[in-house]
């Protein structure tokens, strides 16, 4: 779907922006918002440029930076941190080769950390682009991972 | 033909994730095998609260519940049960206390002892029909609301029943709605806050996703009582999920007639949208919430003016949460009475709780104010897993404190647990064994507040930063004399001086652990000691000469080298350049390798 169409979407109201900002950022392959879409979606709503960057820097979901085909979330809050997700986090890190925050070389994944994702049933958990993958163990994350790079998911 | 089997599936998120959906794929393809498709109905349903149990499905009529069900175990039920009406024991529950298998969901603890009222359609009805909705009730308390009731009648029914928020708070619900209310505007609004934030909270979660319609008819009661005729819902934008369930719902409530113009030919009009966050954990606090639906930054204001006069465009907007408006059809078509008389003299009618931590029964529970904190964790909870105990459990997320063992015959309400220094809060309950660290814990919820932080006031930017920066020197075996008196310093200062509920709440997880577990916090700071054997700095590993064989192991999987010793040789670990990863005291097959902690 081109920009021009996204924004066809949407009243011109300054309550659109962070649902425009999120669709900008999904049709993205790099998952993010450019300063040219920023100045697009500005000059769309009426607002300053600055306004936009204010609010899409603030909220931790959208990106103003390039980031990888897939967004690997790894949930980070207690009832996970207790069910070992530091553990599950060591074991990104060396299955990714990157630290939290950076993205593979190959644009592949983005590895972040997240506040409670709402599944603490099933800790610890990461969230991969919409989908929940819960209980993990170091076995499975391989598994998850190994499958996004084959394509099968 | 009515089926002669019902199939409950639960999807609620935990159990999707659980692989339900394959379970639900081979469901379908057996049942389709053995030529049943006309005599068994398979419906997906929200969740059904077990979330450790999952995948769960539920067997109707006899109520026979199946836990961890995988997909190559769906033959079995299809041959055995569903054919020759023999259950399949192996995937049973088996109580704890009798090693008995239980059959039928309602008798085993975990569901006898809830009280469903909130949940009451969740993971009984599938979600994306309205018809299943409305045939339990659904909508009914709306018509009644809007053709035999006026509004002053419906807002003492709230009144009566003694309804309190249940996003923490704990305000008076008729209160909120007489306010805004009686507020001048010519536009009002209600909003829904679903951006349910904490940590170890997600009941809103599951309601949204088992039964959607519940918040939408409790929204449409509310504006009728307030004179709104458009509601927001703020949905979290990590409940993917949640939001598509929404928006069916809402779809199909203006289709049926009960959302829009002229709803039940009562002259009343009602609109409803859904708006979405993108991952700030401050926008549950309800002026930034407002300022988020707005497209802005999400960021608090000083209170007053109150949302009720002034808030969604600076007009009057009643902004209760999921679980509030979930009660609302239930009081109006039951009455108020019937609700007050559930729960104590201060805190009426039930609290979804959450699960999660050390606990044997992760999931959600449902149980009438009042309960004990011991029967939640112990009765429904299930105690501790594999011969732990539980030494305390974290109520209310970031912005609550912990409860000790000693004081687990409190019975919950919003009055009780305060004075323990906790708080209700959303519902989250964490439950930490011994191998937990107080201290540690404390420091991970102040991170995720300073994180979490909008930075506007300087108490919550500056002053969470400076309590972390001493929590984080004490786990590292840097504590100094007067640590502990500096951090309740801090903190109480910070609680009273802070902008919104995010910075006035955020030092209660430290001075709660401080008040109760001040010993752990001496003995961090004191004789560098943890006693749980978490924080990393304060541990100590070395090889005990009597019990090692030389075998090397341990040097092959230093990843720093500092294990001295060659075959034949006792090891000994060089302490200096030891990063106390721990790999030594796992692969060590003789037990040599010794964990300790304290002084060396």
């Amino acid at each position: 779907m081109k920009k021009e169409e996204i924004l066809r979407n949407y009243e011109k109201r300054k309550d659109n922006l962070l649902y425009i900002l999120h669709d900008f950022q999904d049709m993205n392959p790099y998952n993010y918002v450019t300063d040219d879409d920023m100045q697009l979606i500005a000059d769309y709503l009426g607002l300053p440029y600055s306004k936009v960057y204010g609010t899409a820097s603030f909220y931790s979901m959208i990106s103003e930076k390039p980031r990888g085909k897939h967004i690997i979330r790894l949930c980070d809050s207690p009832p996970c941190h207790l069910m070992g997700s530091v553990d599950i986090l060591d074991v990104l890190k060396d299955e990714l080769g990157i630290k939290v925050g950076e993205t593979t070389p190959d644009m592949t994944f983005t590895l972040e950390k997240t506040a409670c994702l709402g599944v603490c049933g099933v800790a610890p958990v990461m969230m991969v682009d919409e989908e929940i993958y819960g209980n993990l163990t170091p076995k499975k994350v391989k598994k998850i991972i190994a499958d996004y790079k084959e394509g099968k998911k | 033909m009515a089926q002669r089997l019902n199939v409950l599936v639960c999807s609620g998120a935990s159990c999707l994730s659980s692989g339900s959906i394959d379970v639900k794929d081979a469901l379908i393809e057996e049942i389709e095998n053995n030529g049943l498709e006309e005599e068994i109905k398979i419906i997906e349903t929200g969740c059904m609260g077990p979330c450790e149990l999952g995948p769960v499905i539920l067997v109707y009529p006899d109520e026979i519940l199946y836990k961890k069900v995988k997909k190559e175990d769906v033959k079995d039920i299809v041959e055995q049960h569903f054919l020759k009406g023999r259950p399949v024991e192996r995937l049973l529950y088996k109580s704890t206390e009798t090693e008995k298998l239980i059959k039928k969901h309602e008798e085993i603890d975990y569901f006898k002892k809830q009280k469903k009222i909130v949940l009451r359609n969740c993971g009984m009805i599938d979600p994306e029909s309205i018809e299943e909705y409305i045939a339990l009730d659904g909508y009914e308390a709306l018509g009644k609301a809007l053709t035999e009731m006026n509004k002053e009648k419906v807002l003492k029914e709230i009144e009566t029943s003694g309804l309190r928020g249940r996003g923490g708070a704990g305000f008076p619900t008729h209160l909120k709605w007489k306010f805004t209310k009686d507020a001048d505007g010519d536009k009002k609004y209600v909003v829904c806050n679903a951006d349910e934030g904490d940590p170890g909270a997600f009941m809103d979660r599951s309601v949204i996703e088992g039964d959607p319609h519940t918040v939408i008819e409790g929204m449409a009661i509310a504006a009728y009582v307030i004179g709104a005729d458009m509601g927001y819902i703020y949905v979290r934008a990590e409940y993917p999920l949640a939001i598509e369930r929404l928006r069916k719902a809402i779809k199909d409530a203006k289709e049926y007639g009960f959302l829009g113009e002229n709803i039940f030919e009562s002259g009343f009009n009602f609109d409803l949208e859904v708006r979405i966050g993108a991952g700030a954990f401050v926008c549950g606090e309800e002026t930034a919430l407002i300022h988020s639906i707005e497209g802005k930054r999400g960021t608090p204001r000083p209170r007053p003016p109150y949302p009720s006069v002034e808030g969604l465009w600076g007009k009057p907007t009643n902004l209760n949460n999921v679980e509030t408006y979930a009660n609302v059809r239930h009081i109006i078509l039951k009455g108020g009475n019937w609700f007050s008389k559930i729960g104590t003299e201060s805190s009426k009618g039930t609290k979804v709780f959450a699960l999660s931590g050390d606990i044997t029964n992760t999931g959600l529970a449902e149980v009438p104010m009042g309960t004990t904190i011991k029967e939640l964790i112990y009765d429904i909870g299930g105690g501790a897993p594999e011969g732990k105990t539980i030494k305390a459990v974290q109520l209310g997320g970031p912005s609550g404190g912990c409860i000790t063992h000693e004081y687990f015959d409190t019975p919950i309400d919003y009055e009780s647990l305060t004075e323990l220094g906790a708080m209700m809060g959303s519902g989250g309950v964490i439950a930490m064994s011994e191998d937990t660290c107080m201290v540690n814990t404390a420091k991970f919820f102040l991170d995720f507040n300073t994180f979490e932080s909008c930075g506007k006031c300087t108490p919550c930017r500056v002053g969470l930063k400076q309590m972390y920066v001493i929590l984080d020197r004490i786990t590292k075996g840097e504590g100094e004399t007067g640590d502990i008196d500096r951090l309740v310093e801090l903190g109480e200062n910070i609680k009273k001086t802070a902008l919104c509920g995010l910075g006035q709440t955020a030092p209660n997880p430290v001075l709660s652990t401080i008040r109760y577990f001040r010993n752990e916090y001496r003995q961090h700071i004191e004789e560098k000691k943890c006693q749980a054997m978490v924080c990393t700095d304060l541990l100590t590993y070395y090889i005990e000469p009597d019990k090692c064989k030389a075998c090397t192991l341990c040097a092959q999987n230093c990843p720093v080298d500092v294990i001295e010793g060659e075959r034949g040789v006792v090891h000994e670990i060089q302490q200096e350049g030891c990063i106390k990863c721990g790999n030594c005291y796992d692969v060590c097959p003789f037990d040599a390798v010794v964990k300790t902690t304290g002084e060396f």
